[in-house]
C-alpha cells in the first residue's frame, strides 16, 4: 500500500469522501457493499418467517387459499408489480447516472423512482380500504361478510355456506354462516395477506424516505464517479423490496 | 487496490451497465409479469404453483444478476445471497417436517372442538 494513504487527513490528493479507516475508495466501496449484502440476507430471513407461515397454511388448507384469494384484485396487483418493476429500472438507471456523474439525470431518475413508490402505496391504499370496507380482514370474526361472483366460488365452498342474492346480483356469503372451522381459516389467509403486504409496504415507505435522503444529497452535489456508494447501496435495498413483491404477487393474487 | 496509485480518486470502482441492457431487462420483467398473469388465469391442473414459481424465480434472477449487479460483482456477495436462499429452504424444510408431525392431531382437535373439517 502507498504510504500516503496512511497519512490521515494530510494528503492533499485524498478524496474527502474516503473515510479515514479505508485505504482506497475501492476498499471502501467493497466493504460497504459486503455490509449491504449481509443486511439483505437478514431481510430475506426476516420475510422468510411469513413465507414459511404462508407455505404451511396453504399446504394444509389449499381450498381456503383458493377461496379467499378471489377477494384480491389481480388487476391492481399486476399494475403494482409493473409500477415496482419500473421503479427498480429507474433506480438501476440512477446508479448508472451516478457512476457517470450525470447529476440532472440522476435527480430525475430518483424522482421517478419516488413517484412510482408513491403510486405503489396509493394502489395499496385503495386495495386495503376496499378490504376494510368489505370486511375481508384477519381473524375471521363473525361480522365479516365476504362477497364473490357465484361462478368463482368453488363447489365445495357452496356446500358449506349459506348463500343468498343481494340487490347487485352478487352472490354473498355471510361468514357467520360459513362452517366455523372454515371461517377461522379464511381469516388466517387475510392475516397472512395483511402481514406480508403490510411488512412489504413498510419497506416501501422506508425506501421512499431513503430516496428523499438520496435526492437531498444529490442536490448538494455529493455524488460523482468516485462517490456513488449511497446510491448503489440504496438501489440494492430497493431491488430487494422489488424481489419480495415478485414472489408475493403470484403467491397471493394468482391462486387458481 | 493498486499500490501505484497515489491519488485514490483516480481508481475505477463499480461497474457501469449499458442503458440498453437495463431497458432489455426491464422489458423482460414486464413480459414475464404478463406471462404469469396469463398462466394464472388458466387451469394448469396442479401445475399452477410450480409454473408461477418458475416465472417468479426467473424474474428474481434477472433483477439479481443485472439490476443488483451480481453478474459483475465479487462472487462473495452472490454467495451471501444464495446462502440466504439456502437458509430459507432449511427453515421451510424443518417447519414442514415439524408441522407434518402434529397436523393430524390439530385436525382431530378442530373437528372435535370447533366442528367441520
Amino acid at each position: 500500500m502507498s504510504t500516503t494513504a496512511n497519512d490521515h487527513g494530510h494528503d492533499p490528493n485524498r478524496p474527502k469522501h474516503l473515510a479515514h479507516h479505508f485505504e482506497t475508495l475501492g476498499q471502501q466501496f467493497d466493504s460497504g457493499k459486503l455490509g449491504i449484502w449481509v443486511f439483505l440476507l437478514t431481510e430475506v430471513l426476516f420475510f422468510s418467517a411469513l413465507f414459511v407461515a404462508y407455505t404451511m397454511y396453504r399446504s394444509n388448507y389449499p381450498e381456503v387459499f383458493q377461496y379467499a384469494s378471489q377477494f384480491l384484485d389481480t388487476k391492481m396487483g399486476a399494475i403494482n408489480t409493473v409500477v415496482l418493476l419500473l421503479s427498480s429500472f429507474t433506480f438501476a438507471w440512477a446508479v448508472r447516472n451516478a457512476m457517470l456523474g450525470e447529476k440532472r439525470k440522476l435527480m430525475l431518475n430518483l424522482l421517478v423512482t419516488l413517484v412510482c413508490a408513491g403510486g405503489f402505496m396509493g394502489i395499496k391504499y385503495v386495495e386495503y380500504s376496499h378490504k376494510f370496507h368489505d370486511g375481508t380482514l384477519w381473524g375471521g370474526n363473525a361480522s365479516t361478510i365476504f362477497k364473490a361472483d357465484p361462478a368463482e366460488i368453488p363447489a365445495e365452498i357452496k356446500e358449506v355456506s349459506e348463500a343468498w342474492n343481494n340487490p347487485e346480483g352478487k352472490f354473498s356469503v355471510a361468514v357467520r354462516d360459513l362452517d366455523p372451522a372454515f371461517r377461522q381459516k379464511v381469516g388466517v389467509f387475510f392475516g397472512v395477506y395483511f402481514c406480508l403486504t403490510g411488512l412489504h409496504g413498510i419497506h416501501v415507505m422506508l425506501g421512499m424516505i431513503l430516496i428523499i435522503w438520496l435526492m437531498m444529497r444529490t442536490k448538494r452535489g455529493d455524488f460523482g464517479p468516485t462517490n456513488f456508494n449511497a446510491i448503489d447501496f440504496g438501489a440494492l435495498y430497493w431491488h430487494l423490496v422489488d424481489l419480495i413483491w415478485i414472489f408475493l404477487f403470484p403467491l397471493l393474487y394468482l391462486i387458481t | 487496490m493498486s499500490d501505484h496509485t497515489h491519488d485514490s480518486g483516480e481508481e475505477h470502482i463499480g461497474h457501469v451497465l449499458p442503458l440498453s441492457l437495463l431497458v432489455k431487462v426491464f422489458g423482460g420483467l414486464v413480459l414475464l409479469t404478463a406471462l404469469t398473469v396469463f398462466t394464472g388465469t388458466m387451469n394448469l391442473h396442479g401445475w399452477d404453483l410450480p409454473v408461477a414459481m418458475v416465472i417468479a424465480t426467473s424474474k428474481a434472477s434477472l433483477v439479481c444478476l443485472f439490476f443488483m449487479h451480481l453478474k459483475y460483482d465479487k462472487p462473495f456477495n452472490g454467495m451471501i445471497f444464495l446462502l440466504s436462499v439456502l437458509f430459507v429452504g432449511l427453515f421451510l424444510a424443518f417447519v414442514g417436517y415439524d408441522a407434518g408431525q402434529y397436523q393430524d392431531d390439530i385436525k382431530a382437535y378442530t373437528i372435535e372442538h370447533i366442528g367441520g373439517e
